[in-house]
């Protein structure tokens, strides 16, 4: 079957970004088959033939049968991402359909943003005291990625003011 | 104890849709059904629910069949009593609703 990879690299808050893109190339007719560091290979399919999601979880292998038995595919994983996808012919496919668990989402990759700023900021507050090191890199990326942070903050505040008055 | 309880629509249905035993996939067909296809549950929602609502026991898993994979639940004694308390509750408010905009016309 034809095939191509893609190199392309997306920040991990714009985890929609690249699920668009995704669904744009589904519906071009190249639908992902497996997934790496920033490598996306598609192989030939119809256009509009898929939907692809992707999410922040855990390795769950449980949730993977119970995606699996809804009629989604496995797709792959990096790191803490899995990606999924469905033949629209099994009808609409989307990951979350209420607020909560959308907020629930965002709250992970928040949790795991703060986790790894934190330590970038701490290695490169004991490395600066070294004039030979690299620690003014740590602390560039502790600053983007409280940037990040600050971007998903966002997307979850407008869910949470919608939530004080719909579900 | 819980009358001040107001369920989401996915809880509420969840707990509707395991009167009898069902598995995820299940779960997700009767809510569709029932709500002639308003609610469709998505499978990350569901699932991230139904582990919550084990933890708080108003579901339970059955023992796994052999042979088959899928996981089957369904309502305890107290989510059977949650959800009738919310039928209460939601029978208020149609009741209330109903009265006000009748009395408009």
């Amino acid at each position: 079957m034809e095939k191509k990879t893609v190199w392309k690299w997306f920040f991990v808050w714009d985890f929609d970004k690249e699920e668009a893109w995704l669904n744009e190339m589904a519906d071009e007719g190249w639908v992902l088959c497996s997934v790496g560091f920033c490598s996306y290979t598609f192989e030939r399919c119809a256009p509009e033939e898929y939907t692809i999601r992707l999410e922040m979880k855990k390795p769950d292998d449980g949730y993977i049968s119970f995606m699996e038995e809804t009629g989604a595919e496995y797709i792959g994983r990096v790191v803490q991402w899995i990606y999924f996808r469905k033949r629209n012919e099994y009808g609409p496919f989307d990951l979350f359909s209420d607020m909560d668990s959308r907020i629930e989402h965002l709250d992970r990759i928040g949790l795991s943003l703060r986790i790894i700023g934190i330590a970038n900021l701490l290695i490169g507050v004991v490395n600066s005291f070294h004039t030979w090191s690299y620690g003014w890199i740590n602390l560039l990326c502790a600053t983007l990625l409280m940037y990040g942070l600050g971007r998903i903050r966002g997307k979850q505040e407008a869910l949470e003011k919608e939530r004080t008055l719909r579900e | 104890m819980y009358e001040n309880i107001a369920l989401t629509e996915t809880t509420f249905y969840i707990l509707l849709a395991l009167y009898r035993p069902n598995h995820g996939y299940g779960i997700m067909l009767k809510a569709e059904e029932m709500s002639h296809g308003r609610v469709r549950l998505a499978a990350g929602t569901l699932y991230g629910a139904l582990n919550s609502l084990v933890d708080k026991k108003w579901i339970e898993q059955l023992p796994v069949e052999s042979g088959s994979r899928k996981k089957e639940y369904q309502l305890t004694d107290l989510g059977l009593d949650i959800l009738a308390n919310e039928i209460e509750r939601l029978r208020e408010l149609v009741e209330n609703g109903d009265a006000v905009l009748e009395g408009e016309r």
